[in-house]
């Protein structure tokens, strides 16, 4: 690890200014910032510790919900509204990493968190355009079996690790940023980027900017929803793809549906072509299998991850099926 | 800056890069708990932090200024072990001993976790009370990993300590 000042500030205003100079990061849980420091992936020279501000989750005035960024993982999946009304999220939440680290992890933080490409943490050995622009990218074609289907580019093929932010991608939540620039709240499907030709940005937010919240909109009643994971072992382990979904149905017709895929995209993968397919169509498992295709189209399948295509259609078939007999959990 | 470790006040490191983990086992020569991977995916250098239970490998020492950490050290009084750590005893939840300082940490958080109502992955029903079930335990304690394999033993070891009569 290189050396760094380390500061506390009092209150966001404090975290804000200190925030402001180049070469600072802000600090939640330290899962995975403590982590890339000590491979060296990052290097800051000042952390400024957010993880003691507030962390309160409110209710809002139109029924949703506006969470602190310094709320825990464990807090927020185990809050009573969040397993009554948002049971995605909570599920989302419960299949990542482990119970020591939810403790420890923000939703600040989880938001942020970095790629799992070994690549990108490989300092010594791997070129990456992520951890050093410029400098290639190893994964392309090398052990790609983790990497993107969708939404790739030269540069990057990197996947977004996170569980929580892709229901929180099929939830139309919205975040909220305070910096430089003073406070402003952007769309969570304008959040994280695409990579480009600049895959070193993860996402939309500026040197300074602080996430301070995130708004949930309230799900109309009688809507279903919940997370599904697939992974290399049944707990303690990355998505290989992973399905976030909301169902409302009239009858046997779709009124409204939302879905967000994990593992496929360097961001959570809003499926809206997908949706488009399913809107005021009987809820039937061909018309699943249908709108994942329209999806998955345009997928570009790399030497390892070839399967993600078709294992993200079934995925969202079978959920999408509970979903619509009512015995998803 | 200080931590109560342990019951007793301690300074914290001068250096902000030591972590949770090496300022227990290097500065304070609390040696009991771990280091398997110091990255995360192990969960043999698990602590308890006001009685929650985290990775001391991915914590800055700094972050727990004023904090009350509870190692391994600190569960036994005297030479009566913590009924946890006999239940590993008897419970065979253990072959080398490598992961079981933070096992028990572990489980102690994970027994907080479940009696105030957190759900796991497996929940059914992520409205009703978890179960003190097989199932359950092996999922909340998915972030401990044993080599040895001695898993089974471990999950019985914890079932006996801490499943009530209603749920056992
Ligand atoms: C072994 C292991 C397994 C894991 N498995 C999973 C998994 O299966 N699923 C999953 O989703 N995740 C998994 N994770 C990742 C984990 O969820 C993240 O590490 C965690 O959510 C990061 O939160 P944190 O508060 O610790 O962030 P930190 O590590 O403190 O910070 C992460 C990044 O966020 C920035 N940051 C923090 N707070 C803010 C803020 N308020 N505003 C702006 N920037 C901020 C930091 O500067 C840093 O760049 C795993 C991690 C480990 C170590
Ligand atoms: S040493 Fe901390 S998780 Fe392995
Ligand atoms: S007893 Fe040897 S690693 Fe668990």
């Amino acid at each position: 690890m290189t050396p760094f000042d380390y500061a506390r500030p009092i209150d966001a205003a404090d975290a804000l200014r200190r925030g402001a100079i180049a070469g600072t990061a802000y600090l939640g849980g330290g899962t995975n910032l403590v982590d890339l420091m000590r491979e060296t992936v990052a290097r800051p020279e000042r952390l400024v510790d957010v993880s003691g501000l507030p962390a309160a989750i409110e209710e809002t005035e139109d029924g949703g919900l506006l969470i602190a960024a310094a709320v825990r993982n464990t807090a927020l999946a185990e809050h009573r509204i969040v397993r009554a009304r948002y049971p995605l999220l909570s599920r989302a939440i419960l299949a990542g990493a482990s119970a020591q680290i939810r403790n420890m992890a923000t939703v600040g933080g989880n938001l942020l968190q970095r790629t799992r490409c070994t690549y990108f943490y490989d300092t010594e050995g791997s070129r990456c355009n992520k951890r050093q622009p410029g400098s290639g990218c190893d994964a392309r074609e090398g052990f790609n079996r983790i990497h993107a289907v969708l939404g790739g580019s030269d540069a990057c093929v990197a996947t977004h690790p996170s569980d929580m932010c892709v229901a929180l991608a099929a939830l139309d939540a919205t975040v909220h940023v305070d910096g430089p620039a003073g406070p402003r709240t952007i769309p969570f499907a304008d959040f994280h980027r695409l990579p480009g030709d600049r895959p070193d940005r993860d996402t939309n937010l500026e040197l300074g900017d602080l996430v301070t919240a995130v708004a949930l909109p309230p799900l109309p009643a009688g809507t279903r929803s919940t997370y599904r994971k697939v992974r290399d072992r049944a707990s303690y382990a990355f998505a290989l793809v992973s399905v976030a979904t909301t169902l409302e149905l009239e009858g046997d017709r779709i009124k409204q549906v939302r879905i967000a895929f994990g593992g496929v995209a360097h961001k959570p993968w809003r499926a809206m072509r997908a949706e488009a397919a399913l809107l005021d169509r009987p809820a039937t498992h061909q018309a699943f299998l249908d709108a994942a295709a329209a999806e998955f189209v345009d997928a570009r399948p790399l030497r390892d991850n070839a399967f993600k295509p078709a294992l993200a259609s079934r995925t969202l078939a079978a959920v999408l099926e509970e979903l619509a007999m009512g015995d998803a959990a | 800056m200080s931590l109560i470790v342990n019951g007793k006040q301690v300074h914290g490191p001068a250096d902000p890069r030591v972590s949770l983990l090496d300022h227990l086992r290097e500065d304070l020569h609390l040696t009991g708990t771990k280091k398997g991977c110091n990255q995360g995916a192990c969960g043999a250098c698990t602590v308890l932090v006001d009685g929650e239970r985290i990775l001391s490998c991915l914590a800055l020492a700094v972050q727990y200024d004023g904090r009350a950490i509870t190692t391994i050290e600190g569960l036994a009084g005297g030479d009566a072990l913590h009924p946890l750590q006999a239940a590993f005893v008897e419970h065979d939840g253990f072959q080398c001993g490598y992961c079981t300082p933070g096992q028990i940490c572990s489980a102690i958080g994970m027994a907080s976790e479940l009696e105030r109502g957190v759900p796991s992955h497996v929940s059914a029903d992520l409205a009703a009370d978890a179960q003190w079930t097989r199932e359950e335990i092996q999922e909340r304690m998915s972030g401990n990993l044993c080599r040895c394999g001695a898993h089974n033993g471990i999950v019985d070891a914890i079932r006996a300590t801490f499943a009530t009569e209603a749920s056992a």
